[in-house]
This record gives C-alpha cells, structure tokens and sequence, in this order.
C-alpha cells in the first residue's frame, strides 16, 4: 500500500480541480462531470456490497429508480423542497434495501445476482402501476433548483457542487465504515464467511445492513440525478442502467473508494467517445474499449494504479538500501 | 507537496485553455452553413425507430449536394440518445451549448422530447417538429418554441368516433389499447368524439402491457361482450395477433386499426390478407408498401433517393418515408428564411407554413402552421382494406376543427 499521506495529497490534489471546474468549463460540461459524481456514488453503494462485501447486485438500478422517484414524487405531490427529499431518499432506499437484504441472505452469488436483477426488471413497471403518483410512462417534470442563500451561481454551478459535496462527504464516510471494525466484518464475510461467523461476527445483520447501506448510497444518487436531470420516467431506469453500474465498478476497481471516480468517468464518457468514432456501430466501439480495458488492466483502473505506485516505490526504496524492504 | 502543487496548476491551466469561444451572433450560423440538431434511438429499445434519424441525414446530404439552402449548407449533427430520458437531455444540452445548433429538429420519442422540453423553450431554441404523435407539443401558449408533426393521437381517435357516431348509430364499441400515454390518447380522442355517446356505447375497454407476449384473451373477452365495433390500439406486433386471432375465432366487428399499424408490410401481409379484409383506417401519409402508389411520381422519387443517398434502408419501411418528407418541410422552413437565419426567424418561418403539400403525403392534404397552431399535419382520410389495397374514401377529415 502507498502510505497515506499519498492518498490524501492525491484526493486533495484531485478536489482543487474540482472546484476550479466550475470557473472554467461550460454549463454543458459541469452537468456532465455533475453526472459523473452522481455515477460515482452510485458506483460507490454498489462496490461496497459486491466489491466489499462480495454479493453480486444486478439490480442497483431498481435502488436509484426509488431514489429518483422518492424525490420526484415528494416535490411533485407534496411541494417538500428538494434539499429534505434527497436525505429521504437515502433513508427509504436503506430501508428497501435492508429488507431486500433479509430474504437475499438465502441466496449466494449467481442465485442473488438473479433475484436483485429481477428487482430491476420489475422497478420500471411497478413505477408503471402507481400512475396517479409517478406519472405513469409520462413520468414527472421537475424545476431546477436555483442556488440557495444569494450565491452568486448559476443553477448548472450551484448542482455540480451540491453532486459534489455529497460525494465528498459519502466517501469519507464510506472509507470510515470500511477501515474500521465494521469494515473488516464485512471484508471478511466476502472472504470467508463461516471464519468470519465463527469469530463472531453476526453474518445475517452485516449482509443485511451492508445491502441496506449500499442502497440507500445510491438511493441518494438517484434522488441527485432527478434534480439534475430534473425529469424522471421509467425509461431511464431500464435494466441496461443496472448492468451499466457493474461494468462500473469492475472497470474502476473493486473493493476500492477510489474506484467509484474511474468507474464513473468511464460509463460517463466512453460510451459518448464510441459514438464519435462510429456513429454505424457504437456499441461495437464500447466493447471493444471494454475488452481492451478488462485485458490491460485485469484488476480495474484504481487497482492498477495501486500496484503501479508500490512497484515505484519498491524501486526507490531499494537503492537507498532502506532496511524496510518492500511496503506492505 | 511543492510538486503537488505544480501538478494541480498545470491541471487548472489545461482546462482553462478549453474553455470555449464566446458565442457567436446567429447561434449554429455561417456564410456557408447552418447547423441543426436532433437525436435518435440508434440503439436501446426503440432502435427501430432510428431509420428516422438516417433519412434526414441523407436528404439533407442530397439538400448539401444540390448546392444547399440560400447557399448554405446544413450541417445536421445526430446523436444517439438510446431513447432514454436523461440521455436526451445530456445529448440535446450539448447540441445547444457546445455544438450550438440554430435548431432542434425530429427529436424523436415521448419520454425523451418530454424531458427536454422546459429546457429548450427556456434556451429560446426552435424544437421543430418533433417526432412523437403525443397532443401536448401543440402548446404554443406555454411552450412557444415547440412544434409537432403528425397529426396526433386524440385528433385520430376523434376522426374515428365521428365515423362510428354516422354510420353505426346502434354501436357497441369494444377497445383494446396499451397502457401507456400512446394507448390513452387515442382512448380519450375516442371517447371526446363520443361525448355523451361515449358511456352507452362502449361496452368493454381492455388494455395490454408492452411486454406482454400475447392478447389473445383480450380478443377472447372482446368478442364475449357482444361489441360490434372494435377500435383496435395497438403496436405492429400486437396489430397483427390482434387481426388472426379475431379472424380464427370468427369475430367479424366493424374494425377501426389505428394509423400506428396500417403498414401492409409489416401487419397486414403477416396477419393475413384475407384476414386483414374490411379494416378501416385513417391515413395522412402514401403507405408506400401498398401497390396503388407504384407509379405515383412522389414515390418514384423517394425510390430513387433512397437508392442514391441511403442504400441501406429498407424500401418497405415507413419511417423512411416519414424522414423524407419531415426533412423537406425543415428545408422549405429554411428556404422561407432567406438570410436571416437567427433562431426568432427560423421559428417565425415555421409559424409560416401556409398550404404547403408534400409529395409522400395524400394528396390533397395540406401543412399550415400559425403562432398559435402548432400543429402541422391536422387532416387525415379514411381509408378502407380490400384484400390489396387501402381505398381512400370520403373527403379529407380535420379533427382540429371541433
């Protein structure tokens, strides 16, 4: 592992640029690189159960559909300011997701990846059903939220570091859970469970609880993207969405915070670089950009990027002849 | 850490180099172009409907090669938007703010054109004819910069009901429609048209879901209620069981099919013919598929089109069609534009369609547009199967006149 000091001189690196986008790209662009924390979010809650945790989820979407529409319906029907709706959202997909998870405890790996799946084939048509609240296919149009408080930002500006902040702030708290005793519950679940139960870690609650918590991240993601895109129907949240979030994470890297950043950039941006280069075949392009990135780095952008700074390090430990030998 | 520092100004410095020009005066204009936006379903659900998007392509590259509008070319700029909603706002905001278009054109879909449009009538930009038969495009009031195409849903089921109120006195009207905005539009033109006649003569309303497999109890039911007229709302593949199963059971209702699945290539040849006997519809465009326009000068020209600027696409798909003769009515939009092509303009001149007729269009029916008609296409014409043919008969209908 790179020491810690790295990481943070990294991430602190990557936030001034961040916070500088806003003075310098067009409204366009913010709302992509809004997109983009959004995904990273998303991707976050969906690596801390499979990447962590181990339990394949392909039916994040169905997660981020209730977000969206937990916030779309309580400003269409009720008139609730947006700002009181997003934590909502994270609290009603917690609870959709917990007890998601308490059945889903039954199944492993292939089996659970098919029940969360069908979670998201039915999330669009159930949305279907409830007409008189969600719209119905005509789903539910939104105003964007003006900046709070006279700042001087304009709605673009003021959404990008809403999306941003609440990224921020959902991975120190995801880095938090998972380096403390939390964390290691968890890990070791994935990694061996009947050692983990045997040293006394309730194995039903952790399952249950990381689901939850990976839900209700993106819930949150999805209840930011309604504000942002300021329209919610069921077509935006097919089954594609799900799939598109686990290629994420397995592009990015899994079991690592980090990740979530790369995965997002990816599903974000690759899919529109395909079309540029063919508009004939561009979901050709994407997989071949798929298998290239899956062949060249088998571990996911952020692991590569891990190894690659311990090998540097190695190299300029060793000349020195720092007794340390190589970092753990 | 000094490093680090560097680093991140190097980082700032590169993106303020691409930051963008100012804008120009006529957004999307030049001396020697014009740019115009859209976006299709090239891939995703409704991928189908794409063919659309490469027609306009193509006919305006044939636009492009006889020397373009008033001397400018049109750059049309298409992208993908799988048919998904926040898709379409991402691909249409970057139309208007990095490609910066001088207008939207054929955006295609309910959901997608939906989820833009507060958007570009806030950004001032023209969202000309729009690729969806939904009735709320035609808003001028509150949407001003949006604009329709096709004769929409409820002017179609209104059309029929006046039909069915003259000539079956005595109805009983059985439906069948899909659960969704396209199904209840044409439900309520339907049950408008009725009016007070609406309760008394519809004795059964059945719906299905897109995804179902089949609607074969629907039919089932549908005869059992005793209906005498069946108002058929359904999409090509349903419109197909829908027609050989009412025929295998020997159901024979006055059969109104609306104008969604009149195709005789992609329903009534795979439903029957024979079957297919007696079903009225309501036409606005030449079904090119149907023998009587073979030798139709409109149709041999959009042959020869097809052949030279889009070989790829189907000559038994309507949407080919449908493309082609949009692409015109942007183009002669454009021509009454002369050199003023700013945005208030080329929405004023669209406003300015007066009697324009087109050559896939029935003839007779003609395209007239106001500041307060956003609705280009208002006429249709019923038309009857008779085992090989639509027969037009009657005069030409205008549901808009209430």
């Amino acid at each position: 592992m790179p020491p810690r000091s790295w990481t943070f001189t990294v991430a602190g690196l990557g936030l001034i640029v961040a916070l500088a986008l806003p003075f310098t790209l067009s409204n366009f662009r913010l709302f992509q690189f809004s997109q983009v924390y959004i995904y990273a979010m998303a991707l976050l809650g969906l690596n801390i159960l499979t990447g962590y945790n181990g339990q394949i989820s392909l039916g994040h979407g169905a997660f981020y559909a209730v977000g969206a529409y937990t916030t779309a319906v309580m400003i269409d029907q009720w008139n609730v300011p947006y700002g009181w709706t997003i934590p909502t959202a994270g609290l009603v997909c917690l609870v959709v997701g917990f007890l998601f998870g308490i059945p889903a405890l039954r199944l492993e790996g292939l089996y659970l990846a098919l029940a969360t799946f069908a979670l998201a084939l039915a999330v669009p048509q159930i949305l279907k059903y409830f007409e008189h609240w969600t719209g119905g296919s005509q789903g539910i149009v939104l105003s964007k939220p003006k900046a709070p408080w006279g700042l001087k930002l304009n709605p673009d500006q003021w959404l990008y570091f809403l999306c941003l902040g609440l990224l921020v702030l959902s991975f120190i708290l995801a880095s938090n859970l998972l380096r403390g005793r939390t964390g290691r519950a968890i890990v070791a679940i994935r990694d061996n469970p009947i050692a983990a139960q045997s040293m006394g870690v309730n194995t039903a609650l952790y399952k249950s609880l990381t689901f939850g918590v990976s839900a209700a991240y993106t819930g949150v993601a999805g209840a930011l993207s309604a504000v942002t895109v300021a329209y919610v129907a069921p077509d935006s949240f097919d089954v594609f969405r799900s799939i598109t979030f686990l290629v994420g994470i397995v592009i990015g890297g899994l079991a690592s915070v980090s990740g979530a950043i790369f995965g997002a950039l990816f599903i974000q941006f690759v899919p529109n670089w395909a079309l540029d280069i063919s508009k004939a075949a561009p979901w050709a392009i994407y997989g071949v950009f798929l298998i290239g990135f899956m062949y060249a780095m088998p571990r996911g952008i952020a692991g590569t990027i891990r190894l690659a700074a311990v090998r540097w390090l190695r190299r300029r430990a060793e000349p020195r002849g720092s007794s340390g030998g190589s970092p753990r | 850490m000094r490093k680090g520092f560097q680093l991140a100004l190097l980082a700032m410095l590169g993106l303020a180099v691409t930051l963008g020009p100012a804008a120009a005066q006529t957004p999307g204009v030049t001396a020697t172009e014009v740019k115009i936006g859209n976006t299709n379903p090239y891939s995703g659900p409704a991928s189908a409907y794409g063919t659309i998007g490469k027609t306009l392509g193509a006919y305006f590259k044939k636009v492009n090669d006889e020397g373009g509008v008033n001397g400018r070319k049109i750059n049309y700029i298409t992208y993908d938007d799988s048919y998904s909603p926040p898709k379409a706002v991402e691909m249409v905001r970057k139309l208007v703010e990095q490609d910066e278009v001088a207008a939207l054109f054929q955006t295609l879909g309910t959901p997608t054109n939906t989820a833009i449009h507060k958007y570009v009538n806030q950004q001032k930009v023209p969202h000309l004819f729009v690729a969806t038969g939904a009735t709320k495009w035609n808003d001028p009031k509150n949407f001003p910069w949006t604009m329709g195409w096709q004769p929409n849903y409820q002017t179609e089921g209104k059309i029929y009901a006046a039909y069915i109120l003259k000539n079956f006195p005595d109805a009983k009207i059985g439906i069948l429609y899909q659960n969704d905005d396209y199904g209840k539009d044409y439900r309520k033109g339907l049950h408008d048209g009725l009016g007070e006649a609406a309760k008394k003569m519809i004795v059964l309303e059945q719906t299905y879901e897109v995804t179902d497999p089949t609607i074969d109890s629907q039919i089932v039911n549908l005869k059992n209620s005793g209906a005498n007229v069946f108002f058929n709302v359904t999409i090509p593949k349903f419109a197909v069981q829908a027609i050989k199963k009412s025929h295998d059971i020997g159901w024979k209702p006055a059969h109104f099919l609306n104008n969604v699945s009149s195709s005789l290539a992609t329903v009534l040849k795979p439903a029957g013919l024979d079957a297919s006997k007696g079903l009225i519809t309501a036409l606005y465009m030449k079904e090119i598929t149907d023998p009587q326009w073979k030798n139709d000068k409109g149709f041999l020209d959009w042959v020869a089109f097809m052949k030279k600027y889009y070989p790829d696409g189907a000559l038994d798909d309507q949407g080919n069609a449908f493309g082609y003769t949009v692409a015109q009515a942007m183009t002669q939009v454009l021509k009454q534009c002369g050199n003023d092509l700013s945005r208030e303009n080329i929405l004023k001149q669209a406003e300015n369609l007066k009697n324009v007729e087109f050559p896939l269009l029935l003839p007779g029916i003609k395209v007239n547009t106001s500041p307060t008609d956003h609705a280009p296409i208002e006429q249709e014409q019923l038309a009857k199967f008779d085992g090989e043919r639509w027969v037009l008969f009657g005069e030409l209908l205008e549901a808009a006149k209430k």
